[in-house]
């Protein structure tokens, strides 16, 4: 694959100016998670809405490779607005359509981190679902 | 730098010998600068043990016939083989593992498990692998003795002034080392180290996993206690590494692996152990793959492994220069005459794992990670580094597609 192929201008433009960057304090839900094959790290900060479901706000921080940034930078785009139980049960086929490059299995670990973080978060908070893939993720790679 | 003429060695031939050099990534030749975590396989280990397996195969130590005989046979030689490679005192002292990992557990285990307890250290470095790092602390946490870490100076190179201060802390009982830095390339002071163990009443214990491929082992010289390493980073195959242990503490030692072959005499009431090295070589071997471990010596030794450490310490050296000259670029580790040829490196701005792919779609194989070496990564600051890793079959033109990768890395992320 051609580097160009993956590096494509979208992903590129959401890691050097990633959406939702940052911390919110006193957040209602928060998961923090790394990769350790390389080491990429991920926090996610949610806070909801009136009906406490809702996603008002939500933000991440980091560092990590292209595509672990960018993705999820993807997903703060994607989830802001939705229901946390939506969320819940979101398939990750969704978000890699947007992420929309080929990954490799070891880089497509990079691409779910964010994904998988959220899911934790929002499990802790709200005690929604969460798929047997991503509890191996709670026990083993987040702090 | 100068190479002494004599010992230079032809790596354009020698590529002829491993077949995976025929073929193209991505459309174009392969440019393997990995070889730190596995090298690739020439043509004579893979045909000694193809021809094991047609020619010789039967199980070693227990058959009456004539072919398990000439298994035995190959097995044996190929231990002697590793005996002589690292200058054994005695055959027996050699020990068949699957790789270094495991026989630095067995280390852990069949030694630590008996002779640790509260009040005892056991001292690691900063710039351990994850394999002589992790069993010690476990094994510390499991018998109430304390662990300790030797650090590194901002060179990547062991800071021994704190050695007087960790002896006033307990009884220091384990010293585990690698003799050659995985992720840095650092070439460490082993025999000052285990002269200061010895001193202590503490056992040596070196992993030598990423210097056997290209650095003369010595363990007489070193004053070491165990030594171990794989035999796929020295152009051998996977699932097949060597302990080397000093005899009388082999011998006082329980075994690690239970089961079939370790045993001298099996009752209901009780079994005895086995003489060395059976008693820790339970199970059946890996029996080809020691036997391609044997070749893969015979093979290094034809080429000398002195011409292998030059060899690519000069590639080194102008890896480092070429990359230095990248605006960006951050090198890590000691300088070239102390290091083995491993430079690890970051690129301002771009992640590790982004700068290998855009090189793999060069045909160029990095590694980019931790390197199994949380604890220094984290002394280093960084979450991960490239390391660009180099052997004998590498050549220089693989170091001009390096730093045009680099280029087009900044270009395309940066």
């Amino acid at each position: 694959m051609a580097a160009e192929d993956l590096y494509r201008e979208v992903i590129l433009d959401h890691y050097k100016n990633p959406r939702g960057h940052g911390v919110i304090e006193d957040a209602d839900a928060t998961a923090e998670g790394v990769n350790p094959l390389c080491g990429d790290e991920v926090s996610i900060f949610v806070q909801f809405g009136e009906d406490g479901e809702t996603i008002d706000d939500v933000k991440f921080s980091g560092r990590g490779c292209a595509i672990s940034q960018a993705s999820t930078s993807m997903l703060m785009e994607m989830v802001k607005g939705k229901k946390a139980g939506e969320i819940a049960g979101l398939p990750k086929e969704e978000l890699l359509e947007e992420v929309g490059i080929p990954l490799t299995p070891i880089r497509l670990k990079c691409a779910l981190l964010g994904l998988g973080v959220l899911k934790v978060a929002l499990h802790r908070a709200k005690g929604t679902p969460l798929p047997e893939e991503w509890a191996g993720l709670d026990e083993l790679e987040l702090t | 730098m100068a190479v002494k003429a004599q010992s230079r060695l032809d790596a354009q031939r020698l590529r002829a010998d491993f077949p995976i050099f025929e073929q193209l990534i991505h459309g174009k030749p392969l440019a393997y600068l990995d070889s730190a975590v596995t090298s690739q396989k020439p043509r004579q280990v893979l045909d000694a043990m193809r021809a094991f397996y047609e020619t010789s195969n039967a199980n070693v130590h227990r058959g009456v016939y004539a072919l398990s005989e000439r298994a035995t046979a190959e097995f044996e030689q190929a231990r002697q083989a590793v005996a002589a490679f690292v200058n054994a005192p005695s055959t027996p002292e050699i020990i068949f593992t699957r790789q270094a990992t495991e026989a630095l557990n067995l280390v852990a285990y069949a030694w630590g498990l008996n002779n640790l307890g509260p009040g005892d250290l056991v001292v690691v470095t900063e710039l351990e692998h994850h394999s002589n790092f992790v069993p010690w602390q476990y094994m510390a946490k499991r018998t109430g003795a304390g662990f300790r870490m030797i650090h590194v100076n901002d060179e990547g190179e062991l800071d021994l002034t704190d050695l007087d201060d960790i002896a006033r802390e307990g009884n220091v009982k384990v010293v585990a080392n690698n003799l050659v830095s995985n992720a840095l390339g650092t070439i460490n002071p082993i025999e000052k180290l285990a002269d200061w163990a010895h001193a202590q009443g503490a056992i040596m214990v070196v992993d030598a996993a990423q210097a056997a491929p290209h650095h003369p082992i010595d363990v007489q010289a070193l004053g070491c206690d165990f030594l171990a390493f794989s035999a796929h980073k020295m152009c051998g195959p996977t699932g097949v590494g060597a302990l080397w242990g000093r005899r009388e503490l082999l011998e006082a030692m329980e075994p690690f692996n239970l089961g079939g072959h370790m045993i001298r005499k099996v009752r209901f009431e009780e079994t005895t152990w086995g003489d060395l090295p059976h008693k820790f070589e339970a199970g059946t071997s890996p029996i080809a793959e020691a036997v391609g471990l044997g070749a893969a010596i015979e093979y290094l030794n034809e080429i000398g492994i002195e011409a292998i450490e030059a060899y690519e310490q000069e590639l080194a050296g102008v890896a480092l220069e070429r990359l230095a000259e990248i605006p960006g670029v951050k090198l890590y580790g000691p300088p070239v005459e102390r290091r083995a040829g491993i430079v690890s490196f970051n690129v301002e701005g771009i992640h590790p794992h982004d700068v290998a792919q855009v090189l793999d779609s060069e045909g160029v194989a990095i590694r980019a990670g931790h390197h199994c070496c949380q604890p220094l990564m984290t002394r280093l600051g960084v979450a991960a580094t490239n390391r660009a890793s180099f052997y004998l079959y590498s050549i220089p033109e693989e170091i001009d597609r390096l730093v045009e990768g680099v280029h087009k890395a900044r270009k395309i992320l940066g």
